[in-house]
């Protein structure tokens, strides 16, 4: 990309809590006035009246697949966008939003007499490329705010941005964080995708792979540890990776 | 007056969520009336079912990206009250502070971001970064200081991993508490220019008055944030409290035909619940220095213009500094230390209460006899503000049509009341789904 053309950017967002769009405000005053100096935000509803109907450079689309009728929105904005990038869990994976996909009571639950309604009908919450292309993936729940600068920085450059394949554990060590299971807890990291800097374990509280799982992980073991080192019943062992990692399971 | 007048605002701009105002006139007549909410739902009350309750407020704190601090604090004090766990002193006060963090943090964004665009006549804050630099880098800037003030206490802001049931799982130093406590002094220029930018467009504030019914946690001892009972002030000044296990009660949760967002509502038709709410309620017990901000505003409770939240917010920016360094000098004073979980005492039901940047939230939940979850109510703010934004609108089109207002300013007037209640739809649909012909 040129660098004297500022490069177009946009915003969307679909079933989410749009945590990752208020990640950018915490991005820190230099930051983003630096960004400004080499991208444009041409649409960004939460934050923008202006809307677009140039074509889009970088599409960052925030939130779940989660009812028919928004296939039709997400196609028109994979035609007008060169690169699509879903943008923190929700649109990496479904995230937290995928829970209830292996449940089919869920309406009943929460409505009771009204949940047969029509407007109530929701479909199983789905990744962004369950719909579309995607051509990269910022995961996390939130999406990481260093990633996101590394990512922008790497594709203004023409570079192939560099996303971590590997477990959390890794990151661990890296930081001399004392495992979780030597503390009589239990934790997902072993099974996690990285590229968070592992900031759970070390504030206290186990990793539940908000970035998903990473390409290859061992579901039978990590079912086994949960039991055996972090006492887990088996219940909980069988059902810990539903929390963020539903539609990543062997069983989706 | 025949006038035809047709607004559709689709997918509102500068609002957490998606929304849709709807008016149609004919003739000088209004036949439709709406404030419609798109949001895909999303089931959070039956996702926590069947998750340990360590893990409770992990999940429904993605109920909301912007008051996720506020998700955790509702979550982990319904899980407590649930549990029998009394929390210590140091963890009431360590839990004050964030929970200023977060309205102050979330205070600064719809004020300078969702708000002064309007006031400023410009689409957005863009705009503003070549013609008011200064202005949009102070808005960062505090901006990062509502950040990292969170951050501090509760590992991060968005969705905050330290705050768990029974305490934290992880201490700031006495170190870094203290230089937070000299960046809380540091930011007074920054507050005093923000009060000069708001002073210099005030009057694009429009002068707009329904009385109605405003609710928020109250307490004997403190401008409640982070604890209270429920209370509601009408119109004449009438004050009355409830139990916040009584918020069934008090919410009254209820559908409409034209909207499958739920409703609510408590002695009046609607009630408002936010920062305007809470300077209405709790004004006597705002830091001297916020009141005198209101002095200086003229700005004194009951104030029924739903406009004014904006101001209250401010107000309360001035509070949540003030405060937070007098709950530091507390907290310093005893000497902040780790300290160990409260354990559990008991697996029932328990209920939960705090005040969010946009109004008072319920959690509640049960636990079975190994602590899993049995299923989980939430009742958001925005959601309490549905049926007084509507009713609102519904008072606010004939004045503005009376006063021959032409449609985009109509358009305007409208989109800059809803955004005045700093709306979080995805919050107040976390489970509805609403569908609607253009």
């Amino acid at each position: 990309m040129s660098t004297k053309r500022k490069v177009k950017v946009a915003f969307f967002d679909f079933s989410c809590c749009e945590g990752c769009q208020v990640e950018l405000t915490n991005l820190s005053d230099p930051i983003f006035v630096g960004l400004l100096d080499h991208i444009e935000f041409v649409e960004f509803r939460e934050v923008m009246k202006e809307r677009t109907t140039e074509p889009i450079d970088i599409a960052f689309i925030e939130g779940s697949f989660t009812r028919e009728s928004d296939r039709a929105r997400l196609e028109n904005i994979r035609k007008r966008a060169s690169i699509v990038i879903a943008y923190g869990a929700c649109a990496a994976t479904a995230g937290i939003n995928a829970m209830k996909n292996h449940t089919a009571d869920y309406r009943e639950f929460v409505y009771g007499k009204d949940a047969s309604m029509p407007q109530l009908d929701s479909q199983k919450a789905l990744p962004v490329s369950a719909a579309i292309k995607v051509d990269y993936a910022l995961h996390g729940c939130p999406m990481d705010r260093a990633e996101f600068v590394r990512v922008v920085s790497h594709l203004l450059h023409g570079k192939e941005p560099v996303i971590p394949n590997y477990p959390v554990c890794v990151e661990c060590k890296m930081r001399e964080t004392v495992c979780r299971y030597d503390l009589d807890d239990h934790c997902l990291g072993l099974v996690a995708r990285a590229g968070c800097g592992a900031p759970c374990p070390a504030d206290g509280i186990p990793c539940e792979a908000c970035r998903g799982f990473w390409d290859h992980p061992n579901e039978e073991a990590i079912e086994e540890i949960l039991k055996s080192k972090g006492k887990l019943s088996p219940e909980r062992a069988r059902d810990k990776t539903r929390m963020f990692t539903s539609t990543m399971r062997r069983d989706a | 007056m025949s006038q035809n007048i047709s607004i559709n605002v689709h997918h509102l701009t500068r609002v957490e969520g998606h929304g849709n105002i709807v008016v149609d006139v004919k003739n000088g007549k209004i036949e439709k009336m709406q404030w419609q909410v798109p949001e895909a739902p999303r089931f959070f009350e039956a996702m926590v079912r069947g998750r340990h309750y360590t893990e409770v407020a992990r999940v429904t704190s993605r109920i909301c990206g912007i008051c996720s601090i506020g998700h955790t604090l509702a979550s982990v004090k319904a899980t407590e009250n649930a549990l029998g766990i009394q929390v210590t002193s140091q963890t009431f006060k360590l839990r004050s502070i964030i929970k200023h963090a977060e309205n102050f943090d979330s205070h600064i964004l719809h004020i300078y971001f969702l708000v002064a665009p309007d006031l400023f006549s410009v689409p957005s804050v863009f705009p503003l970064v070549p013609t008011h630099t200064e202005v949009v880098v102070r808005a960062l800037r505090m901006k990062r200081l509502g950040h990292e003030w969170g951050s501090l206490l509760g590992g991060r802001t968005t969705h905050p991993n330290r705050v768990i049931p029974g305490g934290f799982a992880e201490y700031p130093t006495e170190e870094e508490l203290k230089i937070l406590r000299q960046r809380l002094i540091n930011v007074q220029p920054d507050i005093d220019a923000t009060v000069q930018t708001v002073l210099s467009v005030a009057d694009k504030l429009p002068s707009f008055e329904r009385p109605t019914e405003y609710m928020a946690l109250s307490s004997d001892t403190e401008y409640a944030l982070y604890d209270g009972r429920i209370q509601t002030v009408m119109p004449d000044g009438t004050k009355q409290r409830w139990p916040v296990a009584d918020y069934k009660t008090c919410t009254n949760e209820y559908m409409v035909p034209q909207s499958t967002a739920k409703y609510t509502k408590n002695k009046m038709a609607s009630y408002m619940a936010g920062a305007l709410a809470r300077f209405n309620n709790n004004y006597d017990l705002l830091n001297p220095e916020a009141k005198k901000l209101a002095e200086t505003l003229k700005f004194k409770p009951l104030c029924f213009n739903p406009y004014m939240n904006s101001v209250a917010q401010l107000v309360e920016v001035v509070h949540s500094v003030k405060d937070t360094i007098r709950l530091l000098d507390e907290v310093l004073g005893a000497g902040c230390r780790p300290e160990e979980l409260v354990k559990p005492t008991k697996f029932d039901r328990g209920q939960g209460a705090v005040e969010v940047p946009r109004g008072i939230l319920f959690h509640e939940y049960g636990y079975d006899k190994n602590g899993m979850c049995t299923g989980g109510n939430c009742i958001i703010p925005t959601n309490q503000n549905h049926a007084n934004i509507q009713l609102d609108l519904e008072a606010l089109v004939p004045k503005l049509l009376a006063a021959h207002k032409d449609e985009k300013a109509i358009e305007l007037g409208l989109e800059m009341l809803v955004r005045a209640y700093d709306p979080c739809i995805s919050c107040s649909t976390h489970y509805l789904k609403v569908e609607f012909k253009r």
